[in-house]
């Protein structure tokens, strides 16, 4: 039957200009907002950091009231949330089986999963930007309520690291949605991963003193530390690379060739 | 213009999709026919490029899916109306995928008149969508950055029949201005009131194709005279075999021959007619029995 069919008009344009990167990137931030559990999930950690703020206020002793305490009260629950916001923006293509739109229009999924990082880095720092305000604001109000001075011990460089500690968060949240591509098995990754992992991987080392010298090396949520404490060390940086690697570059990688390949369905 | 040449995906030991060829034709509905589970889906997942096959190639107008720029606004694509994020709004979905495309926000109010989706519809959450108006809304979907080809699977399911009669019309509107259209059903008569050409796949392969009256060429032919009895054997002398069927024949014969056979005999004749969609439904049946989950009969029937 296909015989006798008169040569068809080509009707693919290959010269079209494509779906550029700004738009995949507003258009992931769009659906990091556009439901519900999207929209609370971010505007809690918001929330909760504006309590913690006011917690800070009426429960520490005047003479503790510093900006460096209000940055580690606003800083934990964005800590939190902001990893597991990362893994939902790209399980939820899997787990909603939106992806099946997602990718048909824009087929380079190299380019999506980009844009969804790009987003949720976005999404990070106008958090943490919020969050410093609250943080400067609960300690302005703090010490006049107090009626002392406030006290402004964060450093410029002790906020960029704060900053780069919760990016690097946020990214292992993004490690383990694009690896494991399912909410709840991307968010009980993460817990583990940063709550379990870290106390075996310390009880391990007061047991073995083999260990003990190497963590630094092997655990990532070790190296991390000194950047929510502001200043890394030269060797520090060193053991935040090795331990990167294993703990986040390899499996991030492995995560994304994957999502390169895998059938969405 | 829908090329898919030798196209083959094994799951495991499963072979989903077994050398597959088929064409899809500028101007045609095409319909893609077969049992659950027969390899349309995979299928028409390969050609949109989300599942990559074990070998042999689907392309759209000589174009990989994945090398056509904005894709959606050259070739529509539903492949699962139910696989949309629960808690978002259906004009929220559609602005997503204009926003994607690149295309004006007052396109998205359009495509929702189209398909009949009302202002305060459209403002509901997917969750609570029926079926059919999950289906009207993936078919705007499709249909936003109006392109000239539709791959479209079972849009059809959880249609009411106004519904279904609405997407046959517009199906054929869109053909006929030139549209390019391969939709999937497990249903025969929906494809064949809305297809032009017809794929029948079982198992992973295809094992008939054409139009209607092709695949009905030499399916048969219906026949009820006074004497059914006298007649059966003077169609047996004359080389046909008929069976019963109903109040009559089932012949594997053309309608002229029996006529020829019975007026020779000099037998009177009640009805005389070529094989129908129940032939076809019987076709199907037949060509498909291989793969079907129950062992239908096909032989003796309800005409």
């Amino acid at each position: 039957m296909s015989a006798a069919t008169p040569t068809a008009p080509v009707t693919i344009h290959t010269q079209r200009p494509g779906v550029p990167f700004t738009r995949l990137v507003l258009v992931e931030l769009r659906k990091m907002f556009n439901t519900r559990s999207g929209f609370w999930l971010i505007a809690s950690s918001l929330i909760i950091s504006v309590i913690a703020a006011i917690i800070v206020i009426l429960v520490v002793p005047d003479e503790s009231l510093t900006f460096g305490l209000f940055g580690a009260a606003f800083g934990t629950p964005l800590a939190l949330f902001l990893p597991i916001i990362a893994a939902l923006a790209v399980t939820s293509e899997w787990s909603q089986r939106s992806g099946l739109v997602t990718f048909t229009l824009a087929p380079h999924r190299g380019a999506v999963i980009g844009a969804k990082a790009v987003a949720s880095i976005i999404v990070a720092i106008v958090a943490i930007l919020f969050a410093f305000a609250v943080g400067a604001l609960g300690n302005v109000v703090g010490a006049a309520v107090n009626g002392i001075d406030p006290v402004w011990n964060l450093e410029p460089l002790d906020l960029f690291y704060l900053f780069l500690g919760n990016v690097l968060g946020l990214l292992i949240g993004f490690m383990f949605g694009v690896l494991l591509r399912n909410s709840a098995a991307a968010v009980v990754a993460y817990l583990v991963y940063s709550f379990v992992l870290p106390a075996i991987l310390s009880i391990l080392a007061e047991l073995q003193d083999w260990f003990r010298d190497l963590q630094p090396w092997v655990d990532f949520g070790f190296a991390q530390t000194p950047l929510f404490e502001g200043g890394l060390s030269g060797e520090q940086w060193a053991q935040l690379a090795v331990s990167g690697s294993i703990w986040f570059v390899i499996p991030m990688i492995v995560g994304v060739w994957s999502v390169l390949r895998a059938e969405v369905k | 213009m829908i090329t898919v040449e030798h196209l083959t995906k094994t799951y495991g030991a499963f072979r989903a999709v077994d050398d597959v060829s088929f064409s899809c034709k500028p101007g045609t509905v095409t319909g893609f026919l077969g049992p659950n589970g027969a390899g349309k889906s995979t299928s028409m997942r390969i050609m949109a490029g989300l599942t990559i096959p074990d070998s042999g190639s689907a392309t759209i107008g000589g174009v990989n899916y994945r090398d056509i720029p904005n894709p959606g606004t050259q070739v529509g694509v539903l492949l699962d109306a139910s696989a949309q994020h629960a808690g978002r709004t259906g004009r929220e979905i559609l602005t997503l995928s204009a926003l994607t495309m690149g295309l004006p926000k007052s396109r998205v109010d359009e495509m929702l008149d189209l398909v009949s989706l009302s202002p305060s519809e459209s403002k509901r959450r997917v969750k609570n969508y029926s079926l059919g108006m999950r289906q009207r809304l993936g078919i705007a979907n499709a249909l936003l950055g109006d392109p000239k080809i539709l791959i479209l699977d079972e849009p059809a399911n959880g249609l009411d029949p106004a519904g279904i009669h609405w997407m046959r019309s517009l199906l054929r509107a869109y053909a006929n201005q030139g549209g390019t259209v391969l939709l999937s059903s497990h249903l025969l008569h929906e494809i064949e009131i809305i297809a032009d050409e017809i794929i029948v796949i079982g198992n992973g392969k295809i094992v008939a194709q054409g139009t209607k009256a092709e695949l009905l060429e030499g399916a048969g032919a219906y026949v009820q005279a006074a004497d059914n009895a006298a007649l059966a054997a003077a169609l047996a002398q004359a080389g046909f075999t008929a069976g019963a069927k109903g109040d009559g024949l089932s012949v594997d014969a053309e309608p002229a021959q029996i006529g020829q056979v019975a007026a020779a005999a000099g037998l009177a004749l009640v009805e005389l007619r070529g094989a129908d969609s129940a032939g076809l439904e019987d076709m199907f049946l037949q060509l498909t029995a291989t793969t079907q989950r129950e062992g239908v009969v096909t032989t003796g029937g309800v005409a």
